[in-house]
């Protein structure tokens, strides 16, 4: 889906707030949330995909003011709800107040029909394909062309891992862009290495 | 007129939404809080970024564990102990050179090879970073303190699938002499990131 949690290239960000040795944890329910999501995909309640997807799901104005932990216990709640782990009025009940949820998912799909083996040097072009699911193609290379660099290892494919859709796992590919092809007169020079699953990709 | 039959309710604090999900999953027999414990004491004391210091020393002091990090960097770190979750497949490692510098980032979402270069830092997951490294990526690192010369070529690598990142950055000038050990201890997360480069210090 076409979310706000697509960011890559999104202009008007300020200043990274940068400090040296920054700290992943700044409150210890930030602990507890990143060891109860880890837990809930341990106890397979749902996978990475579904969990990803489940935050990419927030209401936009939510996503964006919320810290990272917070999307991630949002995400974790949500599909405990969704999947009837847990009811939501027992949550709103023990929490003391009301909690805020993801909205629910559309429908995903399955790997492309027509998927080729690529290797190293080849020109490919990511598909046009936009869906109201779960992917994990970033707006910013969608139609773009560039170089395969290597492939890895087969991985469950995420459009459809996400929704319960059953697929083959597939391969990604390292694909290696150029910023100013990615962003034509406006990007500053750098190739962005994006890690593309096979059935975004074709031929160009 | 006042509604008086509509309940406001207040949106519940992170640390009581914490707690309900906590205690609802301890009451079904999930067994959160041991989960908590055990998961807590991994994130902060186990998966820390000294994990991937020893892994750059190991690489800058035996040529053969460099070249065997580079080719599979998830075998390579299991020689040292070291293990990645069952979903991050590959870890491929992205080797510094005086004209090359490696960036690692996840624009949608906040995604690491966290048992190896720890959790990510703030900034790594806030919406700064993941907007601007893949548009202007010498500006960004120029704000955080790396200003590259301009015959530097900048490579950003956005984790989008479950392959994982590690830079391995440069072996400073002067420390021909250090143990492996120190050598480790100079070591950040932040040029496992690829947002630093070390000096002997």
């Amino acid at each position: 889906m076409d979310g706000v949690h697509d960011l890559g290239g999104r202009q008007g960000f300020g200043r990274v707030r940068f400090t040296q040795g920054a700290t992943a944890f700044h409150a210890p329910w930030e602990v507890r949330a990143n060891s109860l999501y880890a837990h809930a995909v341990r106890l397979g309640l749902f996978n990475m995909d579904e969990y990803r997807h489940a935050i990419e799901r927030m209401d936009p104005r939510h996503y964006l003011t919320a810290s990272y932990y917070e999307r991630s216990l949002t995400s974790l709640i949500t599909l405990c709800v969704e999947k009837g782990v847990v009811p939501a009025e027992e949550l709103e009940r023990r929490a003391g107040g009301s909690i805020p949820l993801a909205s629910p998912s559309a429908p995903g799909r399955g790997n492309a029909s027509a998927r080729e083996r690529l290797k190293p040097g080849d020109r490919v072009r990511v598909k046009p394909d936009s869906v109201p699911g779960h992917m994990r193609m970033p707006g910013y290379i969608r139609g773009k062309a560039g170089i395969v660099v290597s492939e890895t290892p087969a991985y469950p494919f995420p459009d459809a891992h996400a929704h319960g859709v059953p697929s083959e796992d597939e391969p990604t590919y390292d694909v290696r862009f150029r910023s100013e092809d990615l962003w034509p007169g406006s990007a500053e020079p750098a190739l962005v290495h994006v890690g593309v699953f096979q059935s975004y990709l074709e031929r160009a | 007129m006042p509604d008086t039959n509509r309940v406001v309710q207040r949106t519940a604090s992170v640390e009581a939404r914490v707690d309900a999900i906590q205690s609802a999953f301890d009451e079904r027999g999930l067994k959160a809080s041991e989960a908590v414990e055990e998961l807590g004491h991994l994130a902060q004391e186990k998966w820390i970024p000294e994990n991937g210091a020893r892994v750059v020393a190991r690489a800058w002091v035996d040529p053969g564990f460099r070249k065997r990090l580079l080719a599979d960097g998830r075998a390579a770190v299991a020689e040292l102990g070291l293990a990645m979750p069952r979903h991050h497949r590959h870890l491929v490692v992205l080797e510094n050179t005086p004209k090359v510098q490696n960036v690692i980032c996840c624009t949608l979402c906040s995604c690491t090879a966290f048992t190896i270069i720890g959790l990510p830092p703030d900034w790594y997951k806030d919406l700064e970073y993941r907007s601007r490294v893949v548009r202007e990526s010498r500006t960004v690192l120029r704000e955080m303190g790396l200003d590259l010369p301009a015959d530097v070529e900048v490579r950003v690598w956005d984790t989008t699938a479950d392959t994982r990142y590690m830079v391995l950055p440069e072996r400073p000038a002067g420390t021909g002499e250090w143990t492996e050990e120190k050598l480790a201890s100079i070591v950040t997360r932040d040029s496992l990131i690829g947002v630093a480069r070390l000096e002997a210090r």
